[in-house]
C-alpha cells in the first residue's frame, strides 16, 4: 500500500518477457488463471513488473485494463519489489486488545519509519496486515511468511536480528 | 501401535508462532544425542492456546499427559519424564468440558496421516453417503439443522438442495476458506489441524450436488494453512478420496486450493466468485444466487469451512445425534474462538446455549491483563460490541440478532478498561473504507463519512452523534453485502454503550 521504493537497493535484473510467459504458461491451463498467474508472478518477481500487463493480457485476452484493475484491487500485489524482509504487523482488533498500537509505533520508530513502508537501506519493509488467525497469542507479526505471536516490539526486533 | 515414548507437538500457526518448531527440533536432537528412542508426532492444536508450545507425552502407551507452555530449558526434563505437567490433557478442564464434533480429530491425530484420520472415525461419513441418493443426502444435512458457520447462518441442506435440482452440465462446491475476521481462527486450525476432514465434507457435498469440482479459496494470510491443505489433497488423491472414482464408487470429484489476494471482502460469498474467476473481488446483486449462478456461471455450493468440515460427522453418527444439540433453532455444536485480551484463550467447541459470560469469565478466565472486562466483540469487526451487563444471553443465532449483534463466525474478542471505544467505532469505519470493494455507494462513501462524523463527534460536536447514527441506517439498508450493511454494528453498540467514550454525553447519544 504505502510501499515506496528503496532507494539504496541493489539493482536486480529486469524480468524479461520470456521469463514472465514462463509463469504465465504455468497456470494458464486453471479455470480462472488470473489470480494464480498474479501470485506465480509476485513468487518470482517479489512484484508484478508493468510488462507483465499486456502480456497477461494478450495471453487471457483481456485488456490491459481489465489486467491492471485487477492487479490494483488486491492488497497483495506490489508493483515494486519489497524490502529484503517483510514485516507485517496485525492492526486487527483482537491484536488491538493487547496493545498492537503500541508496538506498531514503537517498531516503526525502532527501524526509522514514520509510517508503514521501507526503510532507507531497502533491508526491511513492513506493512499493516489485518488478522493472521493468531488470535488468541496476539499481537500477531509475520515475518518473511513465518508468524510470530505475543510479538512485543523487542521479540520482534531480535527475531529480525536472526533473520538479518 | 505403541511406542515407549511418544511426544506429540502442535504444528497448528499459533503454537508455531509461539516457538513450537523450536521446541520438536529441540526434542529430536537432544533425543538423539542421549540416544533415547522418541517418536514425535506432529498434531493439530488442541486448541488451548495459553499453553502453547504444548507438549504431549505418552509412555508405553499411556495417556497422553500435557505439559505447557514449555520452554527451551525444559527438554530434558521433559524427556526424563521430571518436567512439571498439568496432567492427562484430557482432564483439562477447558477441554473436559467441551462437546468436539467438528474438532473432535484436531489435536489428536496427524493431520496429513490417513490411517490416523480413518482409525478416528474418518471416511465412514462418506461411505455412508456414497450408499445414499442425493436427495437423500440433502435431507440427512437438513434434518441435522446445520446452518452456514461462516456468519450468515442460512440452512446448509436447503442451500445443497437448490443446487442438487438446477440443471447443469457443471456444478461446484467452493469452500469459503477466507477468514477474514479478527477474533476468529477456527478455519485456520481445522485446515491446519484436519484437513481430511474437509475434503471429505467437500466430497460429500459433490455427492449432494452431483458437483465434480471443488475449489478451497483460502486467504493469503494463512501461508500455513495453504501448506497443509495442499498436502492433503495430494494424500487424499492418493487414497481414493478424492479423483475419479470416490473410494472405488463411480462418482467422480475432485478439487483444489486457491489463495486470496489480502482483500477482505473477497469473505463475502459472491465477491470471492469474482475473484475465483480472476476478476476483482467486487460483490455481485443477488439474485442470481450463486446456487443458481456460481462459479463460472455455474450452480455453486459456496459454504464455509466449519460447514463443510462438520458434514463428516453428521454422516458418522448421524443427523439426529448432532441435531440433539444446541438451542431453538441454532443445532449441533459452535466452535467459538476466544481471544483479545483474555487469559485463556483458544478454541471451545460446546452445543449452542452457554451465556457469553460464561464464555467470557468462567472459560476464557476474564482477561489476560487481569484488569475488568470492559466490552466483547462478538463475530469479528463487523460484529456488535457486548459490555458486562449482557452476559447472560445465550449463545445462539436468535438470541444474539434479538440482542442487537450476531455471533457472526463465533470469535469472541475481549477488550479490558483501557480499551477506548471511540476508537474502535472509529477503526471499524476506517476497516470499511479500506476495504470495501467499491460497488455500492453506501459503503464505499459511508464510510469514509463515517470516518469523519465520528471524529466530529470526539472533537466535542454532539450534533454529529444523529448524523452517524442517521448514516449507519443508510449503511445498514443500503449496501449490498455485509461489509457496509454491519459495520454499523459495531459503531452504533458502541456508541450506545460506552458514549462517553465519545467524549458525548449520554443524553446526546440515546
Amino acid at each position: 500500500m504505502q510501499t515506496t521504493q528503496p532507494p539504496m537497493r541493489p539493482a536486480r535484473a529486469a524480468p524479461t518477457d520470456d521469463d514472465i510467459r514462463d509463469v504465465i504458461a504455468a497456470e494458464k491451463h486453471r479455470d480462472g488463471p488470473l489470480l494464480p498467474i498474479l501470485h506465480g508472478l509476485q513468487a518470482r518477481f517479489d512484484h508484478i513488473p508493468d510488462t507483465a500487463l499486456p502480456l497477461i493480457a494478450e495471453a487471457l485476452n483481456l485488456t490491459r485494463a481489465e489486467v491492471h484493475g485487477v492487479v490494483s484491487f488486491y492488497h497483495d500485489f506490489r508493483s515494486a519489489p519489497a524490502g529484503r524482509h517483510v514485516l507485517k504487523l496485525c492492526r486487527a482488533e483482537a491484536c488491538q486488545s493487547v496493545g498492537a498500537d503500541a508496538t506498531i509505533q514503537q517498531v516503526l520508530a525502532h527501524f526509522g519509519l514514520d509510517a508503514f513502508g521501507t526503510t532507507q537501506d531497502g533491508r526491511l519493509t513492513i506493512e499493516p496486515v489485518y488478522c493472521l488467525g493468531l488470535c488468541a497469542c496476539g499481537p500477531a507479526a509475520m515475518i518473511d511468511g513465518k508468524v510470530l505471536g505475543r510479538a512485543d516490539a523487542p521479540r520482534i526486533t531480535a527475531a529480525l536480528e536472526v533473520q538479518a | 501401535m505403541t511406542h515407549p515414548l511418544t511426544i506429540y507437538v502442535s504444528l497448528d500457526s499459533a503454537a508455531k508462532a509461539l516457538g513450537a518448531d523450536d521446541i520438536a527440533r529441540a526434542l529430536q536432537d537432544r533425543a538423539a544425542a542421549r540416544g533415547i528412542d522418541i517418536r514425535l508426532v506432529r498434531t493439530g492444536s488442541r486448541g488451548m492456546i495459553w499453553l502453547e508450545p504444548l507438549v504431549e507425552i505418552s509412555r508405553d502407551g499411556g495417556p497422553r499427559i500435557a505439559h505447557g507452555p514449555v520452554t527451551a530449558d525444559q527438554i530434558d526434563a521433559l524427556l526424563d519424564g521430571t518436567a512439571p505437567n498439568l496432567g492427562p490433557t484430557e482432564d483439562i478442564p477447558f477441554l473436559a468440558r467441551q462437546t468436539r464434533l467438528t474438532f473432535a480429530r484436531c489435536g489428536i491425530t496427524d493431520p496429513l496421516s490417513m490411517d490416523d484420520y480413518i482409525a478416528h472415525g474418518g471416511l465412514t461419513g462418506l461411505r455412508r453417503a456414497l450408499e445414499m441418493t442425493a436427495a437423500e443426502i440433502v435431507e440427512e444435512t437438513k434434518t441435522s439443522g446445520l446452518r452456514g458457520r461462516g456468519g450468515a447462518g442460512f440452512p446448509t441442506g436447503i442451500k445443497w438442495d437448490t443446487v442438487r435440482q438446477a440443471q447443469a452440465d457443471q456444478k461446484y462446491i467452493v469452500c469459503n476458506a477466507d477468514e477474514g475476521d479478527s477474533g476468529t481462527f477456527a478455519d485456520r486450525m481445522i485446515m491446519e489441524g484436519d484437513p481430511l476432514s474437509l475434503i471429505e465434507g467437500m466430497a460429500i457435498a459433490g455427492l449432494a450436488t452431483h458437483a465434480t469440482k471443488g475449489f478451497v479459496y483460502i486467504r493469503s494470510e494463512y501461508p500455513d494453512a495453504i501448506a497443509v491443505m495442499d498436502r492433503a489433497i495430494r494424500i487424499a488423491r492418493e487414497h481414493g478420496l478424492l479423483g475419479h472414482s470416490l473410494l472405488g464408487s463411480s462418482h467422480a470429484f475432485d478439487m483444489e486450493v486457491r489463495v486470496g489476494a489480502g482483500a477482505y471482502v473477497c469473505g463475502e460469498e459472491t465477491s470471492l466468485l469474482n475473484s475465483l474467476e480472476g476478476k476483482r473481488g467486487v460483490v455481485r446483486a443477488k439474485p442470481p444466487l450463486p446456487a443458481l449462478e456460481g462459479a463460472f456461471g455455474k450452480p455453486t455450493v459456496v459454504n464455509n469451512v466449519l460447514s463443510l468440515a462438520t458434514i463428516p460427522v453428521i454422516f458418522e453418527k448421524g443427523a439426529q445425534h448432532y441435531a440433539d444439540f444446541g438451542l431453538g433453532r441454532s443445532r449441533g455444536t459452535m466452535p467459538i474462538q476466544i481471544a483479545g485480551n483474555v487469559r485463556h484463550g483458544g478454541l471451545f467447541e460446546t452445543a449452542f446455549g452457554l451465556p457469553l459470560g460464561d464464555l467470557v469469565n468462567d472459560i476464557g478466565g476474564g482477561t489476560a491483563s487481569g484488569r475488568p472486562v470492559k466490552a466483547v466483540q462478538v463475530g469479528g469487526p463487523l460484529g456488535a460490541y457486548f459490555a458486562p451487563h449482557q452476559f447472560d444471553t445465550p449463545f445462539g443465532y436468535e438470541d444474539f440478532d434479538q440482542a442487537g449483534g450476531l455471533i457472526g463466525h463465533a470469535g469472541i474478542t475481549v477488550f479490558d478498561d483501557t480499551a477506548d471505544m471511540g476508537t474502535l467505532a472509529r477503526f471499524a469505519m476506517e476497516f470499511c473504507a479500506v476495504e470495501s470493494c467499491g460497488k455500492c455507494t453506501p459503503c464505499r462513501i459511508g464510510a469514509v463519512r463515517g470516518v469523519e462524523t465520528i471524529d466530529r463527534i470526539r472533537a466535542g460536536d454532539t450534533a454529529a452523534t444523529d448524523l452517524l447514527t442517521d448514516l449507519c441506517d443508510t449503511m445498514t439498508s443500503g449496501s449490498l453485502c455485509a461489509l457496509g450493511g454491519f459495520t454499523p454494528y459495531p459503531v452504533l453498540s458502541a456508541l450506545r454503550l460506552f458514549p462517553q467514550d465519545f467524549g458525548a454525553t449520554r443524553e446526546a447519544a440515546e
